[in-house]
């Protein structure tokens, strides 16, 4: 038991992680790629054409993967925001940093595919419903947390005060999503159902759930690409930065 | 304990009363904001009528928003904020104290002011009663919220802008609940869950709220 936590701790310094991150950013990297290509390939001509909705609904491929990781993606930073109140290790809040521009993206893809699919489906590019209104309101929570960031000079202070912020943010989340589905739903029942008619085929499913770990694999690929970035800025001064051979050239 | 959190109370109110500006800034510019919104949208009962609770609402929001700014500041540029880090009492309740004095001043007048502007908006008096007690029972909690996010942005070159951008999301349940508890009762609907839920988010925030306050001032300030 001991052992593990050391080997855990071990990698929450930034030198031992810096190789790390550089191998599972290389490694998801390949994944994502091959992933990607299999899940587009099976999304344009493997899966079959909806009876209801036509060759449009194929846009699910890339909509419903990104709103997952829109979500997952703040739990997770929520998750690291924790550990780095509780342990103080820096590389936590360098990977809330990191990971924050990836969920902005997830969600902004995920509310742009969605006014794309509601134009040609719903006829309009956006309704009022609970689920586009809560996923609006988590790109306000990463565009606020982003701006903090950027905001505040001081390393240090930002790392913490940034992870207040996700903290409050992920207590506020189940909230405010309650709040904007009974808005929606005390007045007047949704006039457009997001759900589909019929359940979703087999292959549907597989495929939109290889496109899932193809946007997984990416989400951490760019991560550690921006950690490394990040550590390399943080640690500029020590000695094992100057050593290393991308820098030393 | 609680002496700590009169002291604090008493203190903020007396300061604020010697430099009355601040408060009449703030319900002023209520007043203007809920004033815009017919000229802009057009003279019309009807429409006035129906669009008042969210208006009431948002410019309360934007209210209780922009006063956040001077919440921690004069503190923290005098050094008093430092004091109360180190004090004994915990910090969370001295945090209270001022955010409770903060509502005191910004909060409550701009509550008693709504009915009279409800008047404008040709609202019926029982509708006016609900806005009142949705306001009564919501600004408090705006008042909690919004000092998370003054302690985060404390002293922060443009610090005010950077408030709303992360205080503003997390003011949306309130705004739903309050806005909606005056339309459900003008609809005949009856506001009281949207009441009790508001009332539920104002004793959570009270409990959670100047926690994360004091956490994030003492980040702030350190």
């Amino acid at each position: 038991m001991s052992s593990r936590i050391l080997n855990w701790f071990k990698f929450s310094s930034p030198a031992s992680f810096y190789p790390l991150a550089g191998t599972i950013g290389r490694v998801s990297t390949l994944i994502a790629v091959a992933l990607l290509a299999v899940g587009l390939y099976m999304s344009f001509f493997v899966a079959p054409t909806d009876y209801k909705q036509g060759e449009g609904y194929r846009i699910i491929f890339i909509h419903v993967p990104a709103a997952w990781m829109s979500m997952f993606i703040y739990v997770v930073m929520a998750f690291w925001a924790a550990m780095g109140l509780v342990f103080r290790t820096r590389l936590s809040f360098m990977m809330a940093r990191a990971l924050a521009p990836t969920g902005a993206l997830m969600t902004f893809i995920a509310l742009w595919t969605g006014a794309f699919w509601g134009k040609p489906m719903w006829g309009t590019w956006w309704v009022w419903d609970a689920r586009l209104t809560s996923e609006l309101i988590l790109f306000f929570l990463y565009v606020g947390y982003i701006a903090l960031q950027g905001a505040i000079p001081d390393v240090r202070r930002g790392d913490r005060a940034g992870a207040i912020l996700l903290l409050v943010g992920v207590v506020n989340i189940p909230i405010i999503y309650f709040s904007v589905k009974w808005w929606n739903t005390l007045h007047q029942g949704a006039s457009v159902s997001i759900r589909e008619g019929s359940s979703m085929s087999a292959i549907m499913l597989e495929t939109m759930l290889i496109m899932t770990f193809a946007f997984w694999a990416y989400a951490i690929a760019v991560a550690m690409a921006r950690v490394r970035l990040i550590i390399l800025e943080r640690e500029r001064e020590t000695r094992w930065v100057a050593e290393l051979p991308e820098v030393k050239l | 304990m609680f002496s700590a959190f009169f002291t604090i109370l008493r203190r903020d109110l007396l300061l604020a009363m010697r430099r009355r500006s601040d408060v009449f800034t703030t319900l002023f510019f209520f007043v203007i904001v809920v004033s815009l919104f017919p000229l802009g949208i057009g003279p019309e009962l009807e429409t006035l009528r129906l669009i008042a609770p969210g208006v009431f609402w948002v410019a309360a929001l934007l209210a209780s928003m922009l006063a956040l700014e001077k919440l921690f500041l004069v503190d923290y540029q005098d050094g008093a904020l430092e004091q109360m880090l180190l004090a004994p009492q915990p910090l969370s309740l001295l945090v209270l104290g001022k955010v409770a004095a903060h509502w005191l001043i910004t909060g409550l007048p701009l509550v008693l002011l709504s009915p009279l502007l409800g008047l404008q908006y040709d609202l019926p008096g029982e509708t006016i009663g609900v806005l009142l007690l949705t306001l009564l029972l919501g600004t408090p909690a705006l008042s909690l919220i919004g000092a998370i996010g003054a302690a985060l942005t404390l002293g922060l070159r443009g610090g005010g802008v950077l408030v709303s951008l992360l205080v503003l999301p997390l003011y949306i349940p309130v705004l739903i609940f309050g806005a909606g508890a005056v339309e459900a009762e003008a609809s005949g609907l009856g506001g009281i869950g949207h009441l009790t839920l508001l009332g539920a988010i104002g004793l959570a925030a009270l409990v959670a709220a100047p926690l994360a306050t004091s956490a994030a001032l003492r980040v702030s300030a350190e």
